[in-house]
């Protein structure tokens, strides 16, 4: 490869294709241990109230420097458009993130999208100025619609987040990559390195992992495993594989056999 | 007699009684909350941190501060 595979989004330039999320971990020094081993530079990152009884409750940016690691605002937890609006422009307010991730879900217990709202809060933020990657169910029909009301990246899950059971439909994932000229990052769903790989030989443009680090039983592991998985995959979808035949092919030479 | 120079507001969430006074920068200082890694609405609007100095909280006020936390 002369040139260098740059994973770009919202008109930002990166080297690693791996999105980390920074939830569920033990503790925000792990959580910062994770991310740095995963070598991912960008990072999820949720808005909350802050917590007025305990003054020294630590921040996550002191645990992750938003100079070093870009940190991608989520709206986890809204479910409608109004809810994931008021939560992205504070987002942008505590530091001028305009690169954000949209999640509008739908349904407590499996936590699909609510598209409707997702596609309504998608046109309403690339107006303001936002660049929006978009959390999104596999359908390509309604990845198309995002992608005509100006996303900047699809998000297309994998499976249920948090569920760990990779990805259920290659095929749709397959028709959005054919399809669009935007960034596919696989969102939700992922539960081992492989499954990071089947993500990125696909095809896709990267991959957002969280619970599969977080939750493994040793997360610094987990962490670096994705790293190498993501790596391994893309690499592997940039060479081209060879062909598959029912039939064998000798690897031996058979000339010159004794 | 106390009360009556005070205000109450809703703050995250939380009720709270403040000097009549209280601007939103002096609330902020009172709660050590470091201004660049936070968000300030007051009453669904969102406040430009750059004038908080001349925002005065008022009785019944509804504020917000929210900053980053982990999440997927």
């Amino acid at each position: 490869m002369s040139k260098k595979d740059y994973f770009i989004v919202g008109k930002k330039k990166f080297t690693s294709r791996l999105i980390v999320g920074t939830g569920k971990y033990r503790n925000m020094a792990e959580c910062a241990k994770a991310v740095k081993i995963s070598g991912a530079e960008i990072v999820t990152v949720a808005v909350r109230r802050v917590n007025i009884l305990d003054k020294k409750k630590p921040m996550l940016m002191d645990y992750i420097d938003p100079k070093k690691i870009t940190y991608l605002p989520n709206t986890a937890g809204c479910f409608n458009s109004n809810e994931a609006l008021r939560t992205l422009r504070l987002a942008r307010e505590i530091g001028g993130w305009k690169l954000v991730k949209l999640e509008v879900l739908g349904d407590k217990k499996n936590l699909f999208p609510e598209m409707i709202e997702t596609l309504k809060s998608t046109e309403i933020l690339t107006k303001e100025g936002f660049k929006v990657m978009v959390y999104c169910n596999d359908d390509p029909l309604m990845a198309k619609r995002l992608e005509n009301v100006g996303a900047s990246a699809i998000m297309p899950l994998a499976a249920p987040i948090g569920s760990g059971l990779g990805i259920q439909n290659k095929t749709n994932i397959k028709i959005i990559l054919q399809q669009t000229k935007l960034p596919v990052v696989i969102d939700a769903g992922l539960g081992e390195a492989s499954d990071a790989s089947i993500a990125m030989e696909l095809g896709c443009d990267g991959v957002l992992i969280n619970t599969a680090i977080a939750k493994a039983k040793d997360p610094l592991q987990m962490a670096e495993a994705m790293k190498y998985a993501v790596v391994a995959g893309r690499k592997s979808y940039l060479s081209g594989r060879i062909k598959k035949n029912i039939f064998g092919d000798p690897s031996s030479p058979k000339k010159g056999i004794i | 007699m106390k009360n009556k120079n005070k205000i109450k507001i809703k703050l995250n969430g939380k009720k709270l009684a403040l000097n009549q006074s209280s601007t939103l920068f002096s609330l902020v200082k009172k709660l050590n909350i470091p201004l660049n890694k936070v968000a300030i609405e007051l009453n669904r609007k969102i406040i430009d941190k750059k004038k908080i100095k001349y925002i005065k909280i008022r009785n019944k006020d509804n504020i917000e501060i929210v900053y980053f936390i982990g999440g997927g």
